[in-house]
């Protein structure tokens, strides 16, 4: 085994090249990085998020609140269609994970059914309609949605709040931010540097659903204190200096959707005021209803709270104009910015956040690369002094080793995490018992009665089987923790991998070619172990 | 004198398995302790487990007024709120668990927006907020992940040797890891999602350690075949324990400087890691080797000694 063949050298020196061309970059400083050659590799290792700071947010889609959201929809379109169809009723509401509704005169029910089957829902691509319509006890009709309707609801309200969180932490200047959708309803966000987690997560988290709504005028202040709310009407909570709530028409005469435009811009006094423009519809929408309306108020509604409810001057044709409140320029800005990206489909809840400041992150890495230097520092004075020239020999095969893993690494992009640092120091430890299982291995073969050449031979082929016996159960133990899932703890299960990996190999190949070349340099007649 | 391997003797001559009987009560007694130590004291589960938030916080060049910071969180119906000093004087640490219903994240805002106002400049250099649905998940993949690297570890024996020594094998695996559990509930350390990593470093590493015996107990085996099974392990123990020794003391080197150097957030995770290569190293010697004497070696290697003594001849 300790023959000095071609492939052992050609395999010996690629590692070696390969390892310091990769770590490379990492240790110069980036402008030295970008002025390399375009064939060397650029790439560094990159940092995760309890090392470089940032903020980790996991997000789950509220899929019930959206159903929720769907049924009560649902409850205002059978209202509009009966009554369109002159056909009286009672009981309406959801009950369930259904609409229930009472038809008043039982010879009505069927034409009813008919007319709900012919507007209701959308249409499937198979062609029939995403609501089905079931006769119950007692005139009753039943109006559900098809499951599949409702996964498909989900899932499309998933991919996109995935969207709008892109264009919304997009347009606050992240820096590269990570969105991923995980398992069937959560998101992943990941933004390194980013200082403020509660801004991000004010951005992020905002349904951002505005509407225009005329405020009813004409409902009377006593009904609305006993809870009597017309039908068509609801009390919404309002956040300007007049009135602590309103009472407004459901109906929202335009809605955030028909925005084109939204931006940070200052009212008569200079305050800050979000500026906006209409698109085609709601221009045409907003103009009508103002100028039928001269005089009276209408509401500025955002996820279900008033911002402010001005009185309509004059009709406004221009489809632009700005809303006012108690904004400050942040506010104001991001609020903008809200509107621009469109509103969430479902609300988003966080589940699990991890946030470590820049400051932290950087003392991590102090601490991190102390204890690596440290750590190397004790293995390589330990195994001098144990096994004297061979400890050399294996510490140049650490070396090497701490290279491959660092250029492995940064070649596949992988992340060291704070564990993982713990688990390269784990690594190095792990890496020196390969050598030692070896050296262990001359030294019962000198016992045995070898000479010197073939007891190192024989040290390296029957140390083998155990050697990778061993690291077997490393392998197994890493690759059980990567799919433990946790983004720090991946870190370490995958530092170890790569090491137990790249460990094997420079410790039996390095070592092997080194002593090779001792022996044929020195011609020995005993070991330095035995 | 160098190098220092010259000094270990060439060959030991340990008779371990003498002293198993010992090493046998104090591993029941500690195994039992740590049994008990379970249901009471139990655990000190981390927020990764238990859901909640943790917040660390920076006063600027003021000392932490912990009194303020109580203050500031009382009113919110947050319930039992940890605030502790932590580190340096103008550093703090706050705990508290997710009232029911609420969400973990609007929770954890309110509860530094109030921080915010009460104490002025304040930074948080660390927001850890996991949600009561997270932590249920991890909690059962935690423990999915422990038995799976158990399983797959018996497997992975039951290949390579027979079965008797699988049974050792995960017997000293089950050992280490009750232990390892052991010293957590005695430091008190937070249970956490890194000791979950260390716990199955430990399991690779205990199986490394153990391997090894057995690889040259099985050649041992075939190369004395008359040998008895006792006298067998001491051989093998005795034949890799330079291996033993010289591959702990590195391990234990490189950890400490971890321990020491690697910051606050890595301690318990190395600490549980020192603890493990110690114990993973006893228990190959002491646990995994006498479990396969206790079982009864294979019929075809045991000398043919009669079991009964023979009727003296007249």
């Amino acid at each position: 085994m300790l023959a000095l063949t071609r492939w052992k050298l050609f395999l010996v020196l690629g590692s070696v090249l390969f390892g310091l061309l990769f770590t490379l970059p990492n240790l110069l400083p980036p402008a030295t990085v970008a002025s390399l050659p375009s064939w060397m590799p650029h790439q560094r290792l990159s940092l995760g998020l309890d090392l470089q700071g940032g903020s980790y947010l996991l997000y789950e889609v509220d899929t019930k609140a959206l159903e929720q959201e769907r049924l009560t929809n649902l409850v205002e379109d059978v209202r509009t269609r009966l009554s369109a169809g002159q056909i009286t009723f009672s009981d309406l509401g959801v009950v369930g994970q259904a609409v229930s509704v009472r038809i008043a005169d039982p010879t009505q029910v069927d034409r009813a059914t008919k007319l709900l089957n012919d507007f209701l829902g959308e249409r499937l691509m198979n062609g029939s309609r995403d609501v089905t319509i079931k006769p119950g006890p007692d005139q009753h009709l039943v109006i559900a949605f098809v499951p599949e309707a409702a996964n498909a609801a989900a899932r499309d309200a998933v991919t996109r709040s995935i969207e709008i969180i892109r264009k919304r932490i997009d347009s606050l200047g992240a820096k590269e931010p990570f969105i991923t959708q995980q398992g069937a309803d959560r998101i992943v966000v990941e933004a390194p540097g980013e200082s403020d987690p509660e801004r991000l997560k004010a951005v992020i988290g905002k349904t951002a659903k505005l509407t225009f709504q005329m405020v009813d005028v004409t409902a009377a202040p006593e009904d609305i204190a006993a809870g009597r709310i017309p039908p068509d009407d609801e009390v919404l909570p309002s956040d300007d200096k007049f009135l602590a709530s309103y009472v407004v028409k459901r109906r929202a005469v335009v809605t955030g959707e028909m925005l084109t435009n939204a931006q940070l811009s200052h009212d008569e006094n200079n305050n800050p005021a979000v500026g906006f423009t209409f698109n085609g519809v709601g221009t045409t929408r907003f103009a009508t209803v103002t100028s039928a309306n001269i005089g009276k108020p209408f509401a500025i509604v955002l996820d279900k709270r008033i911002i402010s409810a001005p009185k309509i001057n004059s009709a406004i044709t221009g489809g632009n104009g700005i809303i006012t409140g108690s904004f400050t320029e942040q506010s104001a800005h991001d609020m903008a910015l809200l509107l621009k990206s469109g509103a969430l489909p479902a609300p988003l809840n966080v589940v699990e956040q991890h946030t470590v400041g820049a400051e932290l992150g950087a003392d991590a890495v102090k601490a991190g690369q102390i204890s690596v230097l440290i750590g190397a520092a004790l293995i390589f004075a330990f195994i001098l002094l144990a096994y004297g020239l061979f400890g050399g020999f294996a510490a140049i095969a650490l070396v090497v080793n701490g290279l491959m893993i660092v250029g492995a690494m940064s070649l596949f992009r992988a992340t060291l995490t704070l564990p993982g640092i713990a688990g390269l120091v784990l690594t190095l430890a792990v890496a020196v018992d390969a050598n030692v299982l070896i050296y262990e291995r001359m030294r019962d073969e000198v016992r045995a009665g070898r000479a010197a050449m073939p007891a190192a031979d024989a040290g390296f082929s029957r140390a083998l089987t155990t050697i990778i016996d061993a690291n077997v159960t490393t392998v197994v133990a890493a690759v059980i923790m990567f799919n433990l899932g946790a983004g720090p703890v991946k870190g370490f299960a995958l530092t170890l991998l790569i090491g137990v990996l790249t460990s094997v190999f420079t410790a039996v190949l390095i070592t092997q070619v080194l002593i090779g070349w001792w022996f044929r340099a020195f011609r020995p007649k005993t070991l330095p172990i035995a | 004198m160098w190098p220092l391997i010259k000094l270990l003797p060439q060959k030991t001559n340990f008779h371990f398995v003498a002293f198993a009987r010992l090493a046998a009560t104090l591993s029941i007694i500690a195994v039992i302790a740590t049994v008990i130590g379970f249901f009471y004291p139990g655990l000190n589960m981390g927020i990764d487990f238990k859901g909640g938030t943790v917040l660390e916080l920076n006063t600027g060049a003021a000392p932490v007024d912990l009194a303020k910071v109580r203050g500031a969180v009382s009113g919110l119906n947050l319930g039992d709120v940890q605030v502790q000093r932590f580190g340096a004087p103008n550093d703090a640490v706050v705990r508290f668990q997710t009232p029911a219903g609420a969400n973990a994240g609007d929770v954890a805002t309110n509860v530094k927006a109030a921080l915010t106002r009460s104490l002025g400049q304040v930074t948080f250099s660390r927001t850890d907020v996991v949600g009561p649905e997270v932590s249920g998940e991890l909690k059962l993949k935690g423990v999915e992940a422990l038995l799976a690297a158990i399983g797959l570890m018996l497997i992975y024996i039951w290949f390579r040797f027979e079965l008797q020594f699988g049974l050792g094998a995960v017997v000293a695996l089950f050992h280490d890891v009750t232990l390892s559990f052991g010293l957590i509930l005695l430091l008190r350390l937070e249970f956490s999602l890194n000791l979950i990593a260390a716990l199955l470093t430990i399991i690779g590493y205990s199986m490394n350690d153990t391997v090894v015996v057995f690889d040259r107990l099985r050649e041992n085996r075939r190369k004395y075949k008359r040998m008895p099974l006792r006298d067998l392990i001491d051989l093998s123990v005795n034949e890799t324990l330079s291996r033993t020794v010289i591959t702990g003391l590195t391990a234990l080197l490189a950890l400490s400087g971890l321990a020491i150097f690697g910051g606050e957030s890595l301690r318990p995770l190395s600490i549980v890691l020192l603890f493990g290569i110690v114990i993973g190293t006893y228990s190959s010697i002491y646990v995994a080797s006498p479990i396969i004497l206790l079982w009864g070696a294979k019929k075809e290697d045991e000398p043919a000694t009669p079991i009964a003594p023979q009727p003296a001849r007249p």
